[in-house]
């Protein structure tokens, strides 16, 4: 019995280590507005971009990090419920209810044998008669609310930025919001990455504006509002070792120590 | 002699006739094809209601009736749901419990999230209307006609009538049963349509609706004189009075009923 326990609670720090495999999005939330970005993956050159903003109603919608398969099987469920709500009560699914949801979903796969955690993390973004909210949820079976949030592979450098622009963007506008968005994206980029309209993902939703999303050709507009320091990083933090570990940040965390190409799972 | 030890001690087939096993086994069986409720048996009569300026105005007697027996007299037929709501429940008693219950779940629920999110009036019409609709498409409805007042989700006043058919609408005034025949025409004299509702006050909309429940007493024979009134505002939420009394009846006018009674025509 003690092994079983012992090995799901491994397994619930493996889901926590998809999510770092993940590549960034962020999140950020205004009373009226809340905003994702995030930074898509294409697994060869000639491969298409993995979807990482995933609406799952008007006022409601999601970004993940970590396996893009488990997070369809949660945005399914999410439709699900969401469309429950709208037939049963006639009133949409609220932010908050959607996060708690996923996360004792999430939760009932950590104690159970045979199963295993979700591998994914997700931003949930909403908004509803109570305001614009975002949510992180996590595979461990934790949902809370936060003003910003980045999650993915080097998602620390993107909280930074947020840690320290939040109280500036708190009533700022949706165009505002947005471009605070992509600077906390793309400073969690590596050195000799940056922002282009076939990576970036922006979905925005709030008190006059549906759930939106902009990819592709609609994502020029919002990366020709970055400042002229262009898409290079903002070279506050060159060191780049501003979270918690002493790893260096700026080699791919893919390519950490120990691990083998192979046995790795593909992470989006 | 009885030579079976098996059959001593039960009445004798020669006195009862032989012993009908399917009553020992009552229960097991299925009857096919199944039966569902054909009619109701204990039955609460109309429900009204009204909108005014600042919200509405809900009433229900407190009788049970079995056929035209007044069986039982307290019988409680309006139900608060959450803070701004109240759902007034006439025909079939124990379907109304059924309901009840339904709607007390449903309170807890929600209040289980406490998320800001507060059911209203307009959600537990929808969500009525979906078990209605959904127990009649089973062929087992459940025999009662409904009206969900309270406020919307703007906080205007919000009333809508719900019944065992699933079938739906909304007016400035409503009523179930007999009170459609006998109350509405009354009630419709104060507020006639949506616009008129912005004119009435509380007090004007309370008098009609004691009015109305005193007609009715007068001339629907499954009726008391004894009832209860919801009053919701934004103001003061749900104001509940119990055990109220049809006040200064007259049955002058009884003397005049001829057809029926002990009276020749």
């Amino acid at each position: 019995m003690m092994v079983i326990l012992l090995l799901t609670h491994q397994l619930v720090e493996y889901a926590l280590e998809a999510i770092k495999q993940g590549s960034a999005v962020v999140g950020l939330a205004t009373k009226e507005y809340a905003v994702l970005v995030a930074l898509k993956r294409n697994a060869e050159e000639l491969g298409s971009y993995q979807k990482k903003i995933i609406k799952v109603d008007d006022h409601l919608g999601i970004a993940l990090a970590g396996l893009a398969p488990d997070a369809r099987v949660l945005s399914n469920f999410l439709r699900e419920q969401a469309l429950n709500q709208k037939m049963i009560f006639n009133r949409p699914l609220s932010t908050e209810k959607a996060a708690t949801l996923l996360a004792d979903k999430a939760q009932k796969n950590t104690q159970s044998y045979g199963g295993r955690p979700y591998g994914v993390g997700l931003l949930v973004i909403g908004y509803d008669e109570t305001g614009a909210h975002l949510f992180e949820f996590q595979p461990s079976g934790s949902s809370l609310e936060y003003v910003g949030a980045a999650i993915g592979a080097r998602s620390q450098a993107g909280r930074t930025y947020l840690e320290r622009s939040f109280e500036a963007y708190a009533n700022s506008t949706k165009e505002e919001l947005i471009v605070h968005g992509l600077n906390a994206l793309r400073d969690t980029l590596a050195q000799d990455k940056e922002l282009n309209s076939k990576n970036t993902s922006i979905s925005i939703v709030g008190k006059d504006i549906d759930f939106t999303l902009y990819d592709d050709d609609d994502v020029q507009q919002w990366l020709d509002r970055l400042d002229s320091v262009s898409n290079a990083r903002t070279g506050v933090n060159n060191d780049n070792n501003d979270d918690d570990d002493n790893n260096d940040d700026n080699e791919e965390p893919t390519k950490k120590e120990g691990e083998d190409e192979e046995d790795k799972m593909e992470t989006d | 002699m009885e030579h079976d030890p098996f059959r001593w001690g039960r009445p004798s087939d020669q006195a009862y006739g032989e012993y009908n096993n399917s009553i020992a086994h009552a229960g097991q069986q299925q009857s096919f094809p199944k039966m569902n409720t054909q009619q109701p048996i204990v039955t609460g009569t109309s429900v009204i209601a009204i909108k005014f300026k600042d919200g509405i105005v809900i009433a229900a007697d407190n009788l049970g009736s079995y056929g035209s027996l007044a069986r039982f007299t307290d019988v409680e037929r309006l139900f608060p749901v959450g803070d701004h709501a109240v759902v007034g429940i006439s025909g079939d008693i124990s379907d109304l419990q059924y309901v009840s219950r339904l709607l007390e779940d449903l309170e807890i629920e929600n209040n289980y999230d406490y998320d800001g999110h507060s059911l209203r009036a307009p959600h537990i019409h929808e969500y009525l209307q979906k078990v209605f609709y959904h127990r009649r498409s089973k062929m087992d409805p459940l025999w009662n006609s409904t009206i969900v007042g309270g406020l919307d989700d703007s906080g205007k006043p919000f009333l809508k009538y719900v019944d065992l058919l699933g079938v739906q609408y909304s007016a400035p005034t409503l009523a179930t049963g007999f009170g459609a025949y006998l109350a509405l025409p009354i009630l419709r004299k104060v507020v006639f349509e949506e616009k008129d509702v912005e004119k009435i006050d509380e007090e004007t909309a309370r008098n009609a609706i004691k009015e109305c429940m005193k007609v009715l007493f007068y001339r629907d024979a499954r009726s008391l004189d004894k009832y209860s009134l919801i009053t919701i505002t934004k103001k003061n939420g749900v104001v509940f009075e119990k055990g109220l009394k049809s006040e200064e009846q007259s049955w002058r006018f009884a003397k005049d009923i001829k057809g029926y009674g002990t009276q020749k025509v």
